[in-house]
């Protein structure tokens, strides 16, 4: 995962609550069997209207997405975080999340910034007075800035840390290679290991 | 290793503590190392995606091995798959496999079938280790006496680049099994009764240990019917001790211990079952000399009762969640409270799954339907859970069985307990079924499912209607006499 400090980038205001993970990835694209290439798949449904807030020029490349209340709401799919992740955005702020899509967020390095629902509002009005303007997410500082603007988020401490460091849960474990390679050592000869291959005697049962 | 503790300690506890890399502190979780890591092309692309990408290798391709299972066709095996969805899935897999140095058995292989039928007959699935898999029923490995738990696809890529689970420790459960089962009565109804007696989320938070002498009693592939269901009642892993039935099974196959290694393994499975006055955190006793043939009406496997009552009614169940559930249930399922049973007529039959294809049940099925004719208008499905257990039952003449049956005698796979293949139920079909879950539109859309043992999938092959081996009186006498 990339550590991830400060993010400045073109923000764009979407104006809208409850958008549940189907909204942001529609189901039919879960027989997919990669990880990445999911970028054609967010807001599939909205993004077949021309006016949608992602479709306009000035957004295009944008990395900050400023949202309603109750983003990431339904179902688990981890899906959704790739989406978002794949179209470019690196932070999504809202006033509430959804608790799993938070979470798998943390996971896959998208930074989920809550911030109180009247800076979210003070937030789309200077972005909107000029379309494409970039705005900065400082994790360190945990705040947001928009022109003269600027207003804190809250995030764990835990999910923070890992994001700043650029540790996913494999990369945490990985931390802990010596202790691994240490419990390797004394494992048991008896213990199964499927390679190399034997072969079962012929003789049936 | 930590140092064995003063205090008697369950089976679960014991397996857990010498599996310990690191332990969890000021809540986070413990560490825990994988002994063994099966994979399957349905669970595992997405894992292995994100291993490219962060440009992780699989740190031990030696702990781990694939095969092809959920959406393998069971039929005309060596022509290209036809569903265009699952042949992608099984071509990821087999690039994947051969990127990243791991061992698989495709379709066509001898080794190849379902995940959980494949570790133990290699020798692979052994006591005293942890078995992870992207599929909930891995609980099946525990009637080893190993901890077995199922994954999800984020858990898979973590235990290929790390070998290892941050987890938190589990509450125990012992499930006391007393007595002796009569003849017709099999490890697939006493897992029924304990899923109707504990219900589909009474095992949640706990590993379950199987015990008593009807566990005892029971051969391996019995016991790996048991613990292969622990998660229809909410349990993430089931267990039996290993006793003289575990090593017999072991002692010879392909990847078991040989030599030193197999006296050393041994003497420490011995060190393995619970202590005397181990405490567990709950416990259920069930009387096996009770036990009849069982089988579910509803839609979650915890809606059964014996064969010889009736279809319940909704109205006489006084908690109103399940009151609810049970009307729902009994739309979906058409059927209506007070009908026998036994006079329910069914469609089709399927044998076979990661609960009930290995060579016994075949065996079991075998031992009902030989010289008979199943019933007309009702279409029998046969498929064993590996391409080795179909050898080994065409070895024994089983084959020629169920063709004289009536029977279709298929290849190896998962095939209609989930229907990602092509065979499936119509919608509006009923089927008696030795698999595992009777979810609505599982077994295909408007499918209707009932779980039942292979003697009983048998007997309702025979008659048409659900039927229990007592229904068959010369069948029973042959039963008793093997």
């Amino acid at each position: 995962m990339e550590k991830i400090s400060t993010v400045t980038g073109v923000a764009v205001p979407l104006r809208r609550s409850n958008v549940d993970t189907d909204q942001i990835i529609p189901a039919v694209f879960l027989k997919r069997v990669t990880k990445t290439g999911f970028d054609d798949a967010l807001f599939h449904g909205w993004r077949q209207d021309p006016e949608f807030i992602l479709n306009q020029p000035a957004y295009r490349g944008a990395s900050v997405l400023v949202a309603g209340p109750d983003f990431g709401t339904g179902s688990s799919r981890e899906h959704a975080v790739w989406a978002l992740r794949d179209f470019g955005f690196q932070v999504v702020i809202s006033s509430r999340f959804g608790d799993i899509f938070r979470g798998n967020a943390g996971k896959q390095g998208l930074l989920a910034a809550l911030v109180a629902y009247e800076d979210i509002e003070r937030i789309w009005e200077v972005i909107e007075a000029e379309p494409g303007m970039p705005v900065t997410v400082d994790l360190v500082d945990r705040t947001v800035s928009a022109g003269e603007l600027t207003v804190s988020f809250e995030i764990d401490d835990y999910t923070r840390w890992r994001l700043l460091e650029g540790l996913d849960d494999i990369g945490l474990t990985l931390r802990e290679e010596e202790a691994i390679a240490e419990f390797e050592q004394h494992r048991a000869a008896w213990r199964p290991t499927t390679l190399p291959i034997r072969e079962p005697a012929e003789a049936g049962n | 290793m930590t140092a064995s503790s003063e205090r008697p300690r369950t089976l679960a506890e014991k397996v857990w503590d010498d599996h310990l890399v690191k332990q969890g502190e000021d809540g986070t979780p413990d560490l825990i190392y994988i002994d063994l890591h099966l994979v399957h092309e349905v669970t595992s692309p997405q894992a292995f995606d994100g291993l490219r990408m962060a440009g992780r290798p699989v740190r031990r391709p030696d702990l781990t091995i694939a095969t092809e299972d959920h959406n393998t066709p069971t039929l005309d095996i060596d022509k290209p798959i036809a569903d265009l969805t699952s042949r992608t899935q099984i071509e990821t897999l087999r690039r994947n496999a051969a990127e990243f140095g791991i061992r698989l058995h495709s379709l066509g292989d001898k080794e190849q079938g379902i995940v959980h039928v494949v570790g133990p007959q290699l020798g692979l699935t052994m006591p005293g280790i942890t078995v992870v898999c992207g599929d909930s029923h891995t609980s099946t490995h525990g009637a080893f006496g190993a901890m077995a738990f199922g994954i999800g696809t984020s858990e898979v890529e973590h235990v290929l680049a790390t070998q290892t689970l941050p987890l938190k420790p589990f509450k125990t459960m012992a499930i006391n099994v007393e007595g002796t089962l009569r003849p017709g009565v099999t490890a697939k109804d006493i897992i029924l009764a304990v899923i109707a007696k504990i219900g589909t989320g009474g095992g949640q938070g706990y590993v379950l240990e199987y015990r008593g002498s009807a566990i005892r009693a029971l051969s391996m592939d019995g016991r790996m019917t048991i613990c292969n269901m622990s998660i229809e009642a909410g349990a993430r892993a089931g267990m039996v001790a290993p006793d003289e039935t575990t090593f017999a099974y072991l002692k010879g196959r392909a990847h078991a211990p040989e030599g030193a290694d197999w006296d050393a393994a041994v003497e420490y499975w011995k060190t393995l079952p619970s202590d005397e006055g181990a405490e567990f955190d709950a416990e259920v006793f069930i009387d096996a000399d009770a036990l009849e043939p069982f089988v579910t009406w509803g839609t979650n496997p915890g809606q059964g009762v014996s064969l010889s009552e009736r279809v319940p009614d909704p109205a006489a169940i006084d908690d109103q969640h399940e009151r609810a559930a049970a009307e729902r249930a009994l739309e979906y399922m058409d059927l209506r409270p007070g009908v026998p049973l036994k006079e329910i007529k069914v469609d089709a039959v399927f044998m076979g799954s990661c609960t009930n294809s290995r060579i016994e049940d075949l065996r079991a099925f075998a031992s009902i339907v030989a010289g008979k004719q199943k019933a007309e208008g009702v279409r029998v499905m046969v498929v064993p859970g590996s391409a080795r257990v179909r050898l080994e039952a065409e070895a024994e003449g089983l084959d020629k069985v169920f063709e004289a049956f009536g029977a279709e005698w298929r290849f190896a796979g998962c095939s209609m307990c989930l229907g990602m293949n092509p065979d499936q139920l119509a919608p509006g079909e009923r089927c008696a079924s030795t698999s595992n879950r009777n979810f609505e539109g599982r077994q295909g859309k408007g499918g209707r499912t009932h779980l039942v043992s292979p003697l009983v999938a048998a007997a309702t092959a025979i008659r048409g209607t659900l039927s229990s081996p007592w229904d068959l009186e010369q069948a029973v006498t042959e039963v008793e006499a093997k």
